[in-house]
């Protein structure tokens, strides 16, 4: 798993969802565990597709549960 | 074609991610040669990282149709970026969870009123708002979803659609003497986040697209925008009050 993507991917979520970049890991669930909803949900994904040059289309972002899975699916797209 | 709105210039309201059909109204209105100005609501940041997504990225003013300051400075805020509108595009709609899919009888007015606020209500203050900036020939289109019959789980939102129709119809009588058009365009389903939050969604969906005699696509949003665009344009110079099918056909069928 990308180091790179995961700490930025980090700054994204706290940026938008204010929640600490440290508390930020690979296995927490975006709902379940960092509280995060739908619409700040679209927002991380925003950044991320700018940020990482990926596009992250809706249908796929609902399959994206753990911060892991979508380090994975942004460093296999990009 | 191109320039079927050269010189326009639009206020767009409606847009939170690059699925909303508003984007793809902008996005067609500038296409088309339209100065496009949008109004965000919440979350300001992402509707200002969309607007930089359009053909030519348009500024972004914020305004939450339950917030009376935000509509008294709307006129002045849009001013900062143009000089005067051609056209408004309504497409701002929300209601609470108790009004869609959940029993239609058990909602209560608390919540209605806030469907009714933001979904209808809000057509009025808009065009309010904004009023001392449209001129003769300028033209306002909102985005409905027939409310002549009643849907799956669509519930309060649908009541507010029609109330929203009838809303359409008194501002056209009203407005028409300072030559205003007013109309809607009653769109087929379109996969936006706005519909991601309605239960019978996908229900919904795959009736439309079985039924439709010129076939209907549900991620498709361009047919919704180009006719928005149509009604901006001068080329309907004598038509107001009026609701424009863009759904494939499915609304004149029984079964």
């Amino acid at each position: 798993m990308s180091d790179n993507v995961l700490s930025g991917l980090a700054e994204i979520v706290e940026e938008v969802a204010g929640v600490a970049a440290d508390d930020v890991t690979a296995e927490k669930s975006f709902v379940d565990d960092l509280d995060i909803d739908s619409l700040s949900m679209v927002e991380i994904a925003v950044q991320a597709e700018d940020k990482f040059g990926v596009k992250i289309p809706d249908d796929e972002l609902a399959n994206l549960k753990t911060v892991g899975d979508a380090v994975n699916y942004i460093t296999s797209n990009k | 074609m191109t320039g079927l709105l050269e010189g326009k210039r639009l206020l767009i309201t409606g847009v939170i991610t690059d699925a909303s059909i508003a984007f793809h109204v902008a996005r067609v209105a500038q296409e088309q040669g339209a100065e496009v100005v949008l109004t965000g609501f919440g979350r300001m940041s992402l509707v200002q990282r969309i607007a930089q997504r359009l053909p030519k990225p348009a500024p972004v003013v914020e305004l939450d149709v339950q917030n009376q300051e935000h509509l008294d400075t709307l006129a002045d805020r849009v001013r900062e970026h143009v000089d005067g509108l051609d056209g408004v595009v309504h497409a701002i709609g929300f209601a609470p969870q108790s009004c869609l899919g959940a029993p239609f009888m058990d909602a209560p007015w608390e919540d209605v009123s806030v469907a009714m606020h933001v979904s209808a209500y809000s057509y009025k203050a808009l065009v309010q708002a904004v009023r001392p900036l449209l001129s003769h020939g300028s033209s306002v289109v909102g985005l409905d979803f027939d409310a002549r019959q009643a849907w799956p789980a669509y519930n309060w939102m649908g009541a507010a659609k029609a109330a929203f129709e009838s809303i359409n119809r008194y501002m056209a009588r009203d407005l028409g003497p300072d030559g205003i058009r007013v109309n809607l365009i009653s769109a087929g389903p379109v996969r936006t986040m706005a519909a991601k939050s309605i239960p019978g969604f996908s229900e919904l969906e795959k009736m439309w697209g079985e039924k439709a005699p010129l076939s209907w696509d549900v991620d498709d949003p361009t047919p919704v925008a180009k006719s928005v665009c149509g009604l901006l344009s001068d080329w309907f110079p004598a038509t107001t009050g009026s609701m424009v099918f863009v759904d494939g056909g499915v609304h004149f069928l029984g079964l």
